[in-house]
């Protein structure tokens, strides 16, 4: 902290802040909701449709070409999230899960795209988007699949505990169950991507900083180790941002499971 | 520092709290991804990958039953050969068996024919002996009755005369003895 303030205090170095993920509008008079990450959740979701069509729109028994990068990505998410928790009814679900997955997939990729750069997820409304569209899934299966009382009461009784711990255990399934849950499923993914997006835009701006804006002898190996850095965490950032993907689908995955059976 | 940085935090909007714009467009967004790849596209590409498990497995059956029937083929091939074998070797015997039995049946039919024409020459023999016996007996009567007529219509008058006559005689039976045979 001293360093950085010292740092700051010579050069006039910034660190970038949250305000790095503020968009104005587009252009001056555009409406206010006509930002950058708008059109690219707008655009990541077209280039899903167009790119699944061309893998999928006419799926051959001998697959050429991209139907095998599709083909891929689909026994992906069934073999990885869907069977592991879904078991024979992973078919079903497998359009919401496939769906999720590659949205969020190319959404967290735009933030390693050279000039996108800003991973869509990073603004938590998208998480939460999806994260309440798998809640309301759930709670809807849990009751219709094991009853209104009887969801609750698997949820909060999970049998074989002495009786004393679940005066404890009920309220903690409860509010685990119903309120963070789905809390931590939206903001895990968003709280990855901002967080990612942050330290990549911090080395960036070290690296851009000390190399052009204030090159001296003292600041320029700090400026090589910022753009190494970013360099590293660029490509640790596509595996986070993949994990996260994956992770959120898997997570939908063992919600609907569970709410389709009880034992769990 | 700090009071830019709170300068800045004061201006920037609180990233916990989402843009309602924000919540529009993403729920459009999904829902968009989740019609075209999800409901349109998804179930395709199950289809697909159902029937290609389908076709790999029934390649495998043909290829299977291709085999099992090779293989019966093959089986009724070397049954045949085997018994198109013992069929040659059941003829071979049967010929010889049969050249055998040609050869013992000729060889009977020629020692019976050979009886046969035996018992057939005895057979003449002992007529044409009965025959001659016969015709000698009546010629023999004949003779001693004509012989006998003769000595007496001579008369027998002289030894002399009666040895010509009986030499004369027995010229004459000579001569018809040769005539008879």
């Amino acid at each position: 902290m001293t360093t950085l303030t010292l740092l700051a205090a010579d050069g006039e170095f910034q660190a970038p802040g949250p305000e790095i993920f503020d968009f104005p509008p587009l252009y001056s008079g555009a409406p206010v909701w006509l930002t950058k990450p708008v059109i690219l959740a707008v655009i990541g979701a077209l280039i899903i449709c167009v790119l699944a069509w061309t893998a999928f729109a006419k799926p051959k028994l001998v697959p050429r070409g991209i139907q095998n990068i599709g083909e891929y990505g689909y026994t992906f998410v069934r073999d990885q999230c869907a069977r592991p928790f879904l078991g024979k009814d992973a078919e079903r679900w497998m359009p919401l899960l496939l769906s999720l997955f590659l949205l969020i997939l190319l959404w967290n990729f735009f933030g390693v795209i050279p000039v996108l750069q800003i991973p869509v997820n990073s603004h938590i409304a998208y998480p939460i988007i999806f994260a309440v569209t798998i809640y309301v899934i759930k709670i809807y299966l849990g009751i219709k699949h094991q009853g209104g009382i009887g969801y609750f009461k698997n949820m909060m009784f999970p049998p074989g505990l002495p009786k004393p711990v679940y005066v404890l255990m009920a309220p903690l399934e409860l509010i685990s169950n119903l309120v963070l849950a789905p809390f931590t499923h939206a903001v895990r993914l968003f709280a990855n991507m901002f967080a990612g997006h942050l330290i990549l835009a911090f080395f960036a701006s070290v690296g851009f900083h000390f190399l052009f804006e204030q090159l001296t002898p003292l600041g320029a190996p700090l400026g090589l180790v910022g753009v190494v850095m970013t360099t590293i965490m660029t490509g640790f950032e596509i595996f986070i941002q993949f994990l996260q993907a994956f992770l959120f689908t898997m997570l939908a995955a063992m919600y609907i499971g569970g709410s389709l059976h009880a034992d769990h | 520092m700090t009071q830019a940085a709170v300068v800045l935090a004061a201006e920037t909007n609180n990233p916990l709290i989402p843009h309602v714009y924000e919540l529009v467009v993403g729920g459009f967004a999904f829902l968009l991804v989740f019609i075209v790849v999800g409901k349109i596209l998804t179930p395709r590409i199950q289809k697909t990958l159902a029937e290609r498990t389908e076709a790999i497995e029934g390649g495998i059956q043909k290829a299977e039953n291709a085999q099992a029937e090779a293989q019966a083929v093959l089986q009724q091939y070397r049954d045949q050969l085997n018994e198109a074998r013992q069929e040659a070797a059941r003829l071979r015997e049967e010929a010889r068996e049969q050249g055998a039995q040609i050869k013992a049946e000729l060889r009977e039919e020629a020692q019976a024919e050979a009886r046969r024409i035996v018992e057939a020459a005895h057979a003449q023999i002992e007529a044409d002996k009965a025959q001659a016996l016969a015709q000698l007996r009546s010629e023999i009567g004949r003779l001693s009755t004509d012989l006998a007529g003769r000595i007496v219509g001579e008369s027998l008058e002289d030894d002399a005369r009666q040895r010509r006559v009986v030499d004369r005689f027995l010229e004459e039976l000579e001569g018809s003895g040769t005539a008879v045979r």
